[in-house]
This record gives C-alpha cells, sequence and structure tokens, in this order.
C-alpha cells in the first residue's frame, strides 16, 4: 500500500483525524514555547548540528573509543552488522541467562530490527514497559510515533483494550484510572524479569557511557532490578565529550514534548556489583546512508519527532501511513535507504514546506532530502502519465504560439469539460483536491489592458 | 572479518570531509536560581518545600515503610537499606540526598553514593530529595561542568516523579515509577 492509500484509510474517521491533527499541533506549540525561553535555543541547534557533523567525519574512530573505555568500566560490548544480528545476539545472552520474559523499554531500533517477533518465536515473552508501548503491543501494532507510540488511539479504545486484557471496569475510561492499572500489572512484570532490554539516546565516547532518557522511569524499573541490562544503539548515537550532553539533553526534551527535561535522564557506567550490561552496537545500513552524500545528515538524528508534529502530512494521515518503522518526514528520508522500493511513495508524503528543517534540533536540511529522494525515485521508476504530460507540456512550452492557444483552450475546456474527466484516476493531484476557477483572460491579456 | 571489523573499515573505506568539533560556550542566564529551581519543579510536577512543610507533612501521613540515606533525615527511616533491590516493591518513601540542581529544568544529580540502591528512587512509591539551596546550577553547561571528572557507575539527573501522558495526551502522575517528587530545600 502507498502512503496516499493508508492516508485515505486513516481519514475515513473524520473526527479522530481532526483530533490528530490539532493534538500533534498543540506539541508542536509547546515546544515553540518552551524554546523561546531559552535564548541561546538557536546557538544550541548549531552547536548539536555540528557536534554531530563531527561525530559522523570521526565515526570509527569514536566507536573505538567508546568500545575501548566502555569495556574499561566492565560493559560487555557486541557488535551487529545487521537486524539478524542483533536480534541473534540478544538471544544469545537471553539464553545464557536461561530467561523465558524479559522487559523492554522504549527502543526504536529493536523496533526496526523486529526484535519482538523474533524473540516471541523463540518461546521468550517479551513485554513493552512505556505504557503507550505496551498499549500497542496489546493490539499488535507497531508505534504509530516514535514519542507518543499510542496517539493514534482514543481513550475509549484504551479502555475497551484493558478491560479485555487488564480486567479493568468497563467503560471506565479515565485516564488516571487506566494508567494505575497498567502500574499494577508492569510493576508485577518488573520484579519478575531477569533481563531488562533499553535503547539508548547517546553513548559517550569520552567515558563509555550511554544515556537513557524516560519521563516514566520504566527503562531504570526495568534494568535496576533485572541481573542483566542490555542495551541496543545504533552506531550514530555517539557524542564525543560527556559536556556534549548539556546541548543535547537541553535540546531533545524540548523539541519533543515542550517540557525542558525529560523527568529520568540515566548514565550507566559500569554494572551494580554482581551485574552485567551488555551494549550491541548496530548498524543495519547506518554504514550505507553515511556513504550516500546527499542523504548522511539524516544520520543526525536524535529521534525527538518534533518534524512529525509540525508535519502537515504526518498531522492528517497518521504514522501507519508510512508502513515505515520511523513514520514523518525523519522516517521518509531514513526508509528509503534502507529499501527505495518499498518506501517509494514516503519521499512524495510532503508538501516540502521546510517546517520540518525549522524545527530540527539539529539541523537536518530534511525537506531538501525528501526532494532529492524523489529524485532517486523518479530515475528508478517511470510514472507514464506524469511522463507523458511531462513531454506534451514541454512541446507547448517551447513554442510561444501553442502555449498562446493551449492556454485559451484550457480556460475554455476547464469550465465545460465534466468533472469525470478532470479528476481523472490518473491526476492523483485532483484527488480530495478542487481546481480553482479558471481565468476568463490570460496574463497577457491583462497586461495588455492594465498596464501603465 | 567479523562484524566489529566490518562495520570499522566501511566507515573507514569512506572519504569524509573533515569536521571540527565546536567548542560549547559557558551558557548562563542570571537570576534568582532558588526561584527557577522552584518554578521548573513544579512545571514537572514536583515539589518543592522547606525543612518544616516536608516535616509536617510527613508526620502527617504517618507512613510505615521509609528508608533515609540522607543525614539530615536519617531518625525518620523505619527501614534500612536492604540487599536486593526486589525488597523495595512495598517501600513507601525514599529520602535521598540530591548533589545538586539545576535551575533550567529542575534536574537533580544524584550517583551511586547517593542511590545506595539504583532502583531506590525508581522503586518507592514516594521519592524525598534534601538539597542545599547554596548547590544550585543555572543551566546544563554548568551542571556537566561540574561532574565531567565525576566517575560513578550510576549517575541521574532526575527532574520530576515518574509521568505519563499516553493516553489521549492526559497528563497522568505516577506511571511506573515513583508518584510524587518532594525536594527539599535547606
Amino acid at each position: 500500500m502507498t502512503h496516499p492509500e493508508n492516508a485515505a484509510e486513516f481519514l475515513k474517521d473524520a473526527q479522530k483525524s481532526k483530533w490528530h491533527d490539532e493534538t500533534l499541533w498543540f506539541v508542536r506549540d509547546k515546544r515553540d514555547k518552551v524554546s523561546k525561553g531559552i535564548p541561546e535555543w538557536e546557538q544550541l541547534r548549531e552547536l548539536a548540528s555540528g557536534i554531530k557533523d563531527n561525530v559522523l567525519a570521526n565515526l570509527a574512530s569514536y566507536l573505538e573509543e567508546f568500545e575501548r573505555n566502555a569495556t574499561k568500566n566492565g560493559i560487555i560490548v557486541h557488535w551487529a552488522a545487521d537486524s539478524e544480528e542483533h536480534n541473534r545476539l540478544v538471544l544469545e545472552i537471553l539464553q545464557k541467562q536461561n530467561c523465558t520474559a524479559v522487559v523492554k523499554s522504549k527502543s526504536i531500533l529493536t523496533e526496526e530490527c523486529h526484535l519482538n517477533p523474533y524473540l516471541e518465536k523463540q518461546g521468550i515473552e517479551v513485554v513493552d514497559t512505556d505504557l503507550g508501548e505496551r498499549i500497542v503491543q496489546f493490539l499488535n501494532q507497531p508505534p504509530s510515533h516514535i514519542v507518543l507510540p499510542a496517539i493514534h488511539l482514543k481513550k475509549s479504545e484504551i479502555s475497551e483494550l484493558f478491560h479485555e486484557k487488564l480486567h479493568t471496569e468497563k467503560g471506565n475510561e479515565d485516564p488516571v484510572y487506566l494508567t494505575q492499572a497498567a502500574r499494577v500489572h508492569l510493576r508485577e512484570k518488573f520484579f519478575g524479569a531477569k533481563v531488562a532490554i533499553t535503547g539508548v539516546n547517546f553513548g559517550i565516547a569520552e567515558t563509555g557511557e550511554f544515556v537513557v532518557c524516560t519521563n516514566e522511569g520504566n527503562a531504570d524499573m526495568g534494568v535496576h532490578l533485572a541481573d542483566v541490562h542490555i542495551a541496543c544503539m545504533g552506531i550514530e548515537k555517539i557524542l564525543p565529550r560527556r559536556k556534549d550532553l548539556a546541548v543535547f539533553l537541553r535540546l531533545l526534551a524540548r523539541s519533543a514534548t515542550g517540557q525542558p527535561i525529560t523527568n529520568y535522564n540515566s548514565h550507566f557506567r559500569s554494572p551494580s556489583p554482581a551485574k552485567e550490561i551488555h551494549i550491541i552496537l548496530v548498524d543495519n545500513g547506518r554504514t550505507a546512508q553515511l556513504a550516500r552524500d546527499k542523504f548522511r545528515s539524516s544520520l543526525k538524528c536524535i529521534r525527538c519527532g518534533a518534524c512529525m508534529n509540525t508535519c502537515p502530512i504526518y498531522r492528517r494521515s497518521g504514522g501507519f501511513s508510512y508502513n515505515s518503522t520511523v513514520p514523518g518526514p525523519i522516517g521518509s528520508i531514513l526508509s528509503p535507504g534502507l529499501d527505495l522500493k518499498k518506501h517509494s511513495s514516503l519521499p512524495f508524503a510532503s508538501t516540502l514546506c521546510g517546517s520540518c528543517t525549522d524545527v530540527c534540533p539539529v539541523k537536518i536540511n530534511i525537506h531538501e532530502q525528501l526532494y532529492e529522494w524523489r529524485q532517486e525515485v523518479t530515475k528508478t521508476q517511470d510514472d507514464f502519465a506524469k511522463g507523458l504530460s511531462m513531454k506534451l507540456a514541454n512541446g507547448i512550452f517551447k513554442s510561444p504560439l501553442a502555449y498562446k492557444i493551449s492556454g485559451s483552450l484550457m480556460r475554455n475546456a476547464l469550465k465545460s469539460l465534466p468533472n469525470s474527466l478532470i479528476y481523472h484516476p490518473l491526476n492523483v493531484w485532483g484527488k480530495n483536491r478542487n481546481l480553482p476557477d479558471p481565468p476568463k483572460e490570460s496574463f497577457q491579456q491583462w497586461y495588455q489592458k492594465n498596464r501603465l | 572479518m567479523n562484524s566489529r571489523e566490518k562495520i570499522l573499515s566501511a566507515i573507514r573505506s569512506l572519504t569524509l570531509e573533515p569536521k571540527t568539533l565546536p567548542d560549547i560556550p559557558n551558557f548562563s542566564n542570571p537570576g534568582n536560581l532558588v526561584e527557577r529551581f522552584t518554578q521548573s519543579i513544579s512545571d514537572s510536577k514536583g515539589e518543592v518545600m522547606t525543612k518544616s512543610e516536608f516535616e509536617a507533612w510527613f508526620s502527617a501521613a504517618g507512613f510505615s515503610k521509609v528508608i533515609s540515606l540522607s543525614s539530615r533525615f536519617s531518625e525518620l527511616a523505619t527501614l534500612s537499606l536492604p540487599e536486593d533491590p526486589h525488597d523495595l516493591e512495598s517501600l513507601e518513601v525514599a529520602i535521598l540526598d540530591g548533589q545538586f540542581g539545576v535551575a533550567e529544568n529542575g534536574a537533580i544529580w544524584l550517583e551511586d553514593t547517593e542511590l545506595g540502591l539504583r532502583a531506590l528512587p525508581f522503586a518507592t512509591e514516594h521519592l524525598v530529595i534534601v538539597l542545599d539551596r547554596k548547590m544550585l546550577e543555572d543551566t546544563m553547561h554548568q551542571g556537566y561542568e561540574k561532574i565531567a571528572a565525576a566517575h560513578s557507575g550510576f549517575g541521574l539527573f532526575l527532574a520530576g516523579p515518574s509521568k505519563t501522558a499516553d493516553i489521549e495526551q492526559s497528563l497522568v502522575i505516577g506511571a511506573q515509577g515513583a508518584k510524587s517528587l518532594r525536594v527539599v530545600l535547606v
């Protein structure tokens, strides 16, 4: 299914899609307000962008420095070239611990690697512990937003789901009541798990530590109660120095949800006595993206989701319409690098308005890369209808006489042609869009009459 | 070639334009640190209180399971720190000393020394952090400057109680971790 087809599905529930649009805009607005309180906001974005540029230009040596320091601190470092290897490494650690139930906090990387279905096939129970992620897991859905996983659901749906799964009162839609029920359920899982899996927000080369940010405290509940902590980290998440965290922690939550910082920002440097910390450094297409000049800087992303909240297309089409682990504008420039054919409609899921680029805390030129991916897509697939009309237009624009005649023909034709011809299925731009009334005269005619 | 070599050599095979690592200015927004810190904690749904306000709240609530690692309030403890974090399951209150706080966002820095058990500030139902009002920094930049050379196995910037807005964006305090945060400024 292409993005427009999926989006049409999402828009069928007009009330819900309106709520989705307005709610995400509200989050965007909160981001604006809180960022205005920081006089050096634009300087921070510039710095974050510069630090990440430096990381990408020296990635191999930073990764080695990180590995060296982490190992010195007693952290066990693994490397995974692709998702299969990542999943296998996780499984091996679990098997060594005889672990059949694992708790996991939010990690887009493990979504990207499809870790859950892989482990479940091996008979291991995986419990996602972020509330939003637990909700979508109950529904066998992926998250629809990287920061707000269940933003596509209304509380009535969650109430019904919890009634079925957690035996809450039927019809009780109170978010406090529902959250409390999830708390009891999840705390039981935390206290029973031997191994906990987390993602990583930042890995620090200088110290070998890594940082995990949450508001719910679920990552920490998991790892501090478990004997073994497995952290899964994309190789691009490296920062050179500990002090770089100041820049990124100032930007991350403000950009994501408009709060000044996430409530829990945990720095893992070495395991507690008699416990283990494993970190898996994952490539899975990242070195390939690093090799692409035009798209390299997409690897600077810190997964704040600001580009989604601001995007007029994302807000009105929902995360699932992208059919990609990372949806929205940033997903639309990351995913084509993984599978151009599957994700070929994503670079077109944009108005190129540039709002994503304007809010990006690490200043990725997202809308320009969307445009660049469009060039790549059209190189590989010829759109017959558009190709034909472009050739026709080329002939018309070449000859002033042809241009004059066709202009007057079109002005009359648009008035009299039946809608079935103008809004033909081949004309995708005619879907849900109405043409304005055609002007009575050409610009040239108007100019002749009105010039001074 | 193993995956480590494969990844590193794939990166090294690229000719990438050098990019210098920028210096970070010591950004600072002068003002009343206590006032801003208090506002920040309140924005993230915690509460800043004086010693006597805290004592009044504590004695009125009548808790029976309390761990205190704060030297200022050691007499309030009813339990000592267990060896196994699983014994924290029904803990009502944990009282800890914070190293310092950051005014711009209310983040309080804690390390293994203050925490005793890393699970403690998360597993407890209510969290109380005692903080010296002289130990406030302006922004995260000064915060990281302070801990630049510190070496703890675990460190935490904590800014509020456990919270979520995953159900229709309605803010709920007390998701999986502590249901409340009280910061006692002394």
